[in-house]
């Protein structure tokens, strides 16, 4: 099973605070993995935040081959941090040779183009440089492209998650990789292959999304929203739907951000029918009828611009729980992990949101909740 | 020494034999009574000590059925009829020109979806609901849906609004009770059936709707409140719409929808059939025809195309209803079902508001057995290929489909709708089940099959007043209330183990198949 956790400051944060979010729920997360994005960075990173930054696990290869395209495809690299490893013994991981977090700036024919075309340029390209590693037909292994975005680090790997920031140093706090907001999980999908991608969080286009639980329309979501976007792919874990139909609703239809809990758990006809929006609630239920999701899910996205939204199925069968601490906030599977982070708070306020809840967390640390 | 007459029709020619005690029976003589084609009667016998015994008529016209009246009816048990698998009535019965009859295909009895299970249950991470619990939201829609894309939907602050009319969708259950009209049904059958539906949805919260089958219904009904429970069909005799359009102006509400039927399971390729000895004076009423055989054409009568006469129908009846109700079309299964299904989802003015598939194993009032038994085509396939096919143009879900034919044949409706919902239906269709539950006994080992002589044993298909009052309608209408809301608790005990609130639409990988063929036809796992 999964445990899902995230955290949200007014200043940046290291990725240990995340870790101690996550490490006390290690029974229901099994320590199999460990995936976290960062956004809103700080630190080696403050510098660049305009510039789509690469976050890339990959063979000597497979660098060489994601250099090559790049260059190839007027790219300039402007940055890179290579993480200083602690390549201790007896380490839980599963290590890929390199781990490579490259700044770039645009090719010179995009200097002044629209920010819309940039964001579809950045996805065409980390899906060009997926197929490049993994060969169209994923005949072959250089390596993981997972956000290719401004200011947004991806971090994934199959071990111990302990072992893995001892690894990465994560739990050194020196200052250098900090963020304001990190979402986190701990497990690898342990039911079917150990595939990274298939490590939540889930990045595209500036959407992150990761959830606790099993879509039973998975089938349903993926074939539907294989014919929305080019972008909706992979499909290593039903989870990826969760994020595509939060990415289609959004940013595709630009619908305002309740109505992704109407897609994703519409009410039931009965009960639109006594509410003044029911036309339009009925005819997104109908059109959008093959992205409601079923099954028991917790979700925790973060969005473009650092929102953070937490909402779970309609039978709230999985858990989900909202704390706030000295000047930040989070947002996890179970409450023992703020007890971890915020030992001090008052946990009087924490929030659990119900089966029709949607809770977004603003930038100021506000927390809306809306009720579907 | 008797002389051998092999060419005179002898019981033993036909499909059934009555098989009668003479030491058990008292000669009350409710057996002949009963039996409503007179296969039976009593003479005088030299060798009885009372004087009469029972003889089986050796007639065509008066073949046992195999109904069983009279086994019912007999306070001794002293008598049954017996299937005679010798029997030469197929060769013989032809005599009087093409053989007739109703019920199903008895040929194509094979059960497909008997050789699906739902193997993918939810347990531990993802755990199975409790169907006894938990909210389940069962609807289905019926009508055009736009993709979302055509959607005129309009952000205002917060809020999403319609800033243009939509074609109407409704939401109802997911089980309609199949088109059979007044006139192949007796008047209290129908009336029974249209009893339980009004019963289900106000008594029951259970929003199940009717098609009236073609033939119109009563003018009183027409312009009562209940039309909303209805679904008018049209087919291509028009009968009843005279009374329809007439009745409009003085309509208090719309009807659940229209559907036009184009063809049907049973009887592909041929037009409806209603027999002069079921058109009884309030058929002619209802229909507005005479006392004769009532044959609609085996397709729609156009100007230049069956194609524009049918696209001039939606769009008519579109318009008739103030573009408020959804106008859906009915054709058979058939090898050409996914072309008709793409030419209806790509058809740019989205008149369409469901498509229903109806297969081999449907039911039927009366047809010619040489339809029946050889023409059609199996179901479980072709829903399956339509959906795949809107699915590969991400399509799916906006023409709803709807199915029928053979749903509830062994009497697990419920399975069976389950079913075919996971490999792509929206909905069923039910008929025969209606009227087994009412108490029509024939089956598909050709046990009665008598709807289309006006004859029928159970009263509800026939006009013949002395045998429709054999059918009890509130008794009739409580039966199938009971089935559907065992239906609707059987159908929650499927969606739970799937871990499934709401309708698994296209859902195949719950299914597997125990039969590699069907496996592979389907697209599915084979399990074994």
């Amino acid at each position: 099973m999964c445990r899902i956790g995230a955290i949200k400051s007014l200043a940046p944060l290291p990725p240990s605070r995340a870790l101690q979010l996550m490490l006390p729920q290690q029974e229901g997360h099994d320590n199999s993995g460990f995936a976290m994005v960062m956004q809103d960075l700080e630190g080696i990173f403050a510098h660049c935040k305009d510039k789509p930054l690469l976050s890339l696990a990959c063979t000597p290869k497979g660098e060489q081959l994601v250099n090559a395209w790049m260059e190839e495809h007027g790219f300039v690299q402007v940055a890179q941090w290579a993480p200083d490893v602690n390549k201790r013994s007896g380490l839980n991981i599963e290590l890929m040779p390199r781990y490579v977090f490259r700044n770039y700036d645009y090719p010179e024919i995009y200097r002044y183009r629209t920010e819309k075309e940039r964001e579809e340029l950045l996805l065409d390209t980390r899906l060009a440089l997926r197929d490049l590693l993994s060969g169209k037909d994923g005949g072959h292994d250089e390596g993981y492209v997972y956000s290719f975005w401004p200011d947004v680090l991806t971090l994934k790997e199959i071990g111990d998650p302990a072992d893995i920031a001892v690894y990465f140093r994560l739990w050194e706090d020196t200052g250098r990789l900090l963020a304001r907001n990190i979402v986190i999980q701990c497990r690898q999908n342990t039911n079917y292959a150990i595939v990274r991608y298939a490590a939540h969080p889930f990045f595209l286009q500036g959407y992150t999304l990761c959830a606790n639980g099993e879509n039973t329309f998975f089938s349903r979501n993926r074939e539907f929203q294989k014919a929305l976007h080019r972008g909706y792919t992979g499909f290593e874990s039903d989870s990826q739907c969760l994020l595509y139909t939060l990415h289609y609703v959004l940013r595709e239809l630009g619908w305002p951000l309740q109505y992704y809990k109407h897609v994703i758990t519409p009410l039931p006809v009965p009960r639109m029918g006594q509410r003044p929006d029911r036309d339009a609630l009925v005819s997104v239920r109908e059109s959008l009828a093959h992205l409601e999701i079923s099954g028991p899910n917790a979700i925790i996205a973060l969005l473009p611009d650092g929102r953070l939204l937490a909402c779970s199925d309609a039978g709230k069968l999985r858990p989900l729980v909202v704390g706030r601490g000295q000047d930040m906030l989070a947002v996890t599977s179970e409450v023992c992990g703020l007890n971890a982070v915020f030992p001090d708070r008052d946990f009087e306020t924490d929030i659990y949101p119900g089966g029709r809840d949607l809770v977004v967390i603003d930038n100021g640390l506000e927390v809306h909740q809306w009720r579907q | 020494m008797a002389a051998v007459m092999v060419q005179d029709l002898h019981c033993c020619d036909l499909p059934w034999q009555v098989d009668w005690q003479q030491d058990k029976c008292v000669l009350c003589g409710a057996c002949a009574a009963a039996c409503t084609v007179d296969a039976i009667h009593f003479v005088a016998s030299s060798r009885g000590v009372r004087g009469a015994a029972l003889r089986q008529r050796a007639e065509l016209a008066r073949a046992c059925t195999g109904c069983g009246m009279c086994s019912r009816v007999c306070p001794q048990n002293a008598i049954r009829p017996l299937r005679n698998p010798d029997h030469r009535f197929p060769l013989l019965a032809r005599a009087n020109g093409p053989l007739k009859r109703g019920g199903r295909s008895n040929l194509h009895a094979q059960r497909t979806l008997d050789k699906l299970t739902v193997g993918r249950i939810s347990q531990m991470t993802d755990p199975a609901l409790d169907s006894e619990r938990h909210v389940f939201d069962l609807r289905a829609p019926l009508g055009r849906v736009l993709p979302v894309r055509d959607l005129p939907l309009r952000v205002e602050g917060e809020a999403l609004s319609l800033a243009a009319p939509t074609p109407p969708v409704r939401w109802i259950y997911p089980l309609m009770f199949s088109d059979m009209s007044i006139g192949a049904l007796s008047t209290r059958a129908w009336e029974a059936i249209a009893l339980a539906c009004a019963y289900l949805n106000e008594q029951c919260h259970l929003p199940v709707r009717m098609c009236s089958g073609e033939g119109g219904m009563p003018g009183r009904l027409l312009e009562s409140e209940h039309l909303q429970y209805m679904v008018l069909q049209i087919a291509s005799g028009h009968f009843g719409w005279n009374r329809i359009l007439r009745a409009l102006p003085r309509m208090k509400t719309d009807p659940a929808g229209v559907l036009i039927k184009m063809g049907q399971g049973a009887k592909p390729g041929d037009g409806g059939l209603l027999p002069a000895a079921k058109v009884a004076a309030h058929i002619q009423a209802i229909r507005g025809v005479p006392r004769t055989t009532l044959h609609s054409p085996a397709n729609h009568q156009g100007l230049y195309s069956i194609e524009e006469a049918v696209q001039k129908m939606h769009l008519s009846c579109n318009a008739a209803f103030g573009f408020r109700v959804p106008v859906a079309i009915k054709c058979a299964a058939s090898v050409t079902s996914v072309a008709v299904y793409n030419n209806l989802l790509r058809d740019p003015y989205n008149i369409c508001g469901g498509f229903f598939l109806d297969g081999i194993q449907g039911g039927t009032g009366a047809a010619n057995e040489i339809s029946l038994e050889h023409t059609g085509h199996p179901l479980a396939s072709k829903l399956r290929h339509c959906y795949l096919a809107a699915q590969a143009q991400g399509r799916q879900g906006q023409i709803p489909l709807w199915v029928g034919g053979g749903v509830g044949q062994t009497g697990q409706a419920a399975a069976d709708a389950f079913k075919l919902i996971c490999l792509g239906a929206n909905g069923v269709l039910v008929g025969k089940l209606l009227i087994q539950l009412l108490g029509c006994v024939g089956n598909e080992q050709g046990r009665c099959n008598a709807c289309n002589t006006g004859r029928c044993p159970a009263g509800i298909c026939t006009q013949d007043m002395r045998l429709v009052r054999r059918l009890d309608i509130d008794r009739g209408a409580q039966a199938i209330v009971d089935y559907m809301l065992a239906f609707d608790a059987e159908l929650r005990k499927l969606l739970a183990p799937v871990g499934n609130t709401s309708l698994p639409v296209g859902r195949a990988d719950v299914l597997v198949a125990t039969d590699r063929a069907v496996a592979q036809a389907l697209g599915l796992d084979y399990a074994c």
